[in-house]
């Protein structure tokens, strides 16, 4: 039986080494796709184009508007003399929002107590100006949103009592708010998820187009020793892959690695193999290469979308909740962030690891009793 | 070309016995009710034009397909419930080159050896013998995938015999060759049969089938004929007659609108015709319509067979 298995994964790992285009990809893959979702990612809305319309017109009005300014939250790139000029550019897409100051916004913010600290809520007290904003995007509203206690002392240029706040907020593992410190690991397990399912989905129907197989199934090999054997040679692809994006991630990004080696490697292998099994079901299900590819992307996107990447896992409602706990990518989601950014250890994380341990033999199990040793 | 037939072992016993073997897929029949008794030893042929069946008998008689109906034994053990353990003493070798066009000469022959449980030493000197036997040596470090198709059909052979199996079966196997490499192949296909291997081969040559102990003559998933390629050609029911002369076309025209004419071909300047036996006098009966031609009773060849079994021209 090791015998077979061996040669096999001597096969495999020949063919891989001339496949050229192939092992390019397994390096390439992970490197553009770090630097680009690096920088590119950025869940922190900053320098959203919007509009002014001044109808006050004032030393105070331009005050507020470098104010405004001042917090980087938006750009104001245009003005206009109407709201509805301004209401045309938001529809046109131009601006994101845009800002309204009231001709009388100089007595409102003489009135405002965020202004002078002398003056009272009252009844009388109204907002100095209106922001209009285009509430479709809802990661671009709350920005704007978040202005909307903005103080105005520095509008006045002088000193205001600060009110004290309600929570003191101290935030553990990511201090900086930076995106990239939650996006590197994750990156790990998307590009996992993306080169292992798709090459292993195509290995089994690659040889039935090469016409490999129809002399493979004349031998004694079974199928459960042709699947081990075939996705072997993949581990090793995986773990280079995880040590590509983590030490980019590290050098390129600063992105802290807290956790030790041997959760790290015991959990990426747990995943790398489910992945690969998983790619060996579709494998077994599929005719084509072609079909082959469209069922991966099938289960690339809701890994994506739902394992926790991109969206909080905790804000999806509970039937998404059901079938992100299926994929495999969504336990190692919170595996790889804990472990690279909390120092957690594998023992910690014994349910997802155990839950990926289970998927990966099942997956072995259904890829060789789907896998006959027949035409059809 | 005549071979002698294989020395019988005194029992006989067959290498495949079939019985009412039937395949349909949906509501066509592949093969149907295929009745075979293949004496162990032989080099026995599957003769047909495309889309006969004979195709289908192979993975059927290798048990990669299940029969519709009707039994196989194979090397004495029924097929059923035997798949994998018969899988070490059957070789297969693929009407497609099936090894692999990115591993080398010496890599796929390493493969296959491991595949079936060959060892270090034994692997090693076993590869040797076979890149010797079938003239790869010079290949040993090519890629599979550069080679020409002689040499792609040598590995391919010494890849199915690796395991030195009892049984072989061949898949039209010299689709891909010129005729010099198909003689050397033929040539090693008796090499093998001289050690008492067992051998199967389909094919849509009739100089190949020439070639073969015994054949059988396959036509829309049955059997047409069955027997050694002089047995056929001797009890062949049908005369040939040859006749020589011109405006040979119009006269095929004439001939083949009589029941009694099975078939009429232009071979060169000659028209050979089919004449059914249950005509007295062949000679006599092509003579009225072609008085001032030359016309001669010749030799039945193997392709006269084929033409009288197939084609609805199949009597008995």
């Amino acid at each position: 039986m090791w015998v077979r298995i061996l040669a096999v994964f001597i096969k495999e790992l020949k063919q891989l080494s001339r496949d050229r285009m192939t092992f390019g990809m397994i390096v390439m893959i992970p490197l553009v796709q770090l630097m680009l979702f690096g920088y590119a990612i950025n869940t922190d809305a900053r320098h959203v184009p919007v509009g002014l319309v001044d109808l006050s017109q004032t030393a105070e009005s331009r005050a507020l508007e470098q104010a405004v300014t001042a917090t980087q939250s938006v750009n104001f790139i245009a003005r206009y003399r109407s709201i509805k000029g301004a209401e045309t550019a938001l529809t046109r897409g131009d601006i994101k929002a845009f800002l309204y100051l009231p001709p009388d916004m100089t007595r409102r913010l003489f009135g405002h107590p965020r202004y002078d600290a002398k003056q009272t809520d009252s009844p009388l007290t109204r907002p100095v100006g209106q922001w209009i904003v285009d509430g479709s995007d809802t990661v671009i509203a709350s920005t704007i949103r978040a202005l909307r206690d903005m103080p105005l002392n520095e509008v006045a240029d002088h000193n205001t009592v600060r009110p004290t706040a309600s929570f003191a907020v101290v935030q553990y593992y990511n201090p900086e708010q930076r995106t990239v410190v939650n996006i590197v690991p994750g990156l790990v397990a998307v590009i996992l998820t993306m080169t292992m399912i798709l090459f292993t989905s195509a290995a089994i129907v690659r040889e039935h187009e090469q016409g490999n197989m129809e002399f493979l199934i004349t031998t004694p090999v079974s199928p459960m020793e042709l699947m081990i054997g075939k996705i072997a040679p993949y581990i090793l692809v995986g773990l280079v892959q995880v040590a590509i994006i983590l030490s980019m991630g590290h050098w390129v990004f600063s992105v802290p690695i807290q956790g030790g080696l041997l959760s790290l490697l015991s959990g990426s292998i747990l995943f790398i193999f489910a992945s690969l099994t998983l790619g060996l079901v579709i494998s077994t299900i599929v005719k084509t290469q072609l079909q082959a590819m469209q069922l991966t992307i099938f289960i690339l996107l809701p890994s994506i979308l739902l394992s926790g990447f991109m969206f909080p896992y905790d804000a999806m409602p509970v039937p998404a909740q059901w079938i992100a706990e299926a994929l495999p990518v969504t336990h190692f989601m919170r595996m790889i962030r804990a472990i690279v950014l909390r120092d957690a250890n594998i023992v910690l994380l014994g349910k997802d690891a155990l839950w990926l341990g289970l998927f990966a033999v099942g997956g072995l199990i259904v890829a060789s009793l789907r896998f006959k040793k027949k035409l059809e | 070309m005549n071979h002698a037939t294989p020395n019988k072992p005194p029992e006989m016993t067959y290498a495949i016995e079939s019985k009412g073997l039937t395949k349909r897929f949906g509501n066509s029949i592949a093969v149907n009710q295929l009745d075979l008794a293949i004496p162990k030893g032989c080099i026995y042929g599957f003769l047909g034009p495309n889309g006969c069946g004979k195709s289908t008998t192979i993975p059927l008689l290798t048990g990669l397909l299940v029969p519709s109906e009707g039994e196989v034994s194979i090397l004495g053990a029924p097929l059923a419930g035997h798949e994998e353990s018969l899988k070490n003493r059957i070789g297969y070798m693929t009407q497609k080159f099936s090894l692999y066009d990115n591993l080398t000469v010496r890599e796929n022959l390493n493969f296959v050896g491991a595949i079936y449980g060959f060892l270090g030493r034994r692997k090693k000197a076993r590869i040797e013998e076979l890149l010797t036997l079938y003239d790869l040596e010079q290949q040993a470090k090519q890629f599979a995938g550069s080679m020409s198709g002689g040499q792609k059909q040598r590995l391919a052979l010494a890849c199915a015999t690796l395991h030195s199996p009892e049984l072989l079966f061949l898949d039209e196997p010299t689709s891909a060759v010129d005729p010099e490499n198909r003689r050397e192949f033929w040539e090693r296909l008796f090499d093998l049969s001289s050690t008492g291997t067992t051998i199967l081969v389909s094919t849509h040559y009739m100089d190949e089938a020439e070639r073969c102990h015994a054949l059988a003559i396959m036509e829309q998933g049955h059997k047409r004929a069955d027997g050694s390629p002089q047995t056929l050609m001797d009890t062949m029911p049908a005369a040939v007659v040859e006749i020589r002369g011109d405006q040979l076309r119009q006269l095929k025209q004439c001939l083949i609108e009589h029941p009694q004419i099975l078939s009429a071909a232009q071979i060169g300047s000659n028209l050979r015709i089919l004449v059914k036996k249950d005509v007295p006098d062949p000679l006599a009966f092509i003579q009225q319509f072609s008085a001032d031609r030359e016309i001669t009773l010749t030799r039945p060849s193997l392709e006269d067979v084929f033409v009288t079994s197939t084609g609805g021209r199949h009597v008995g």
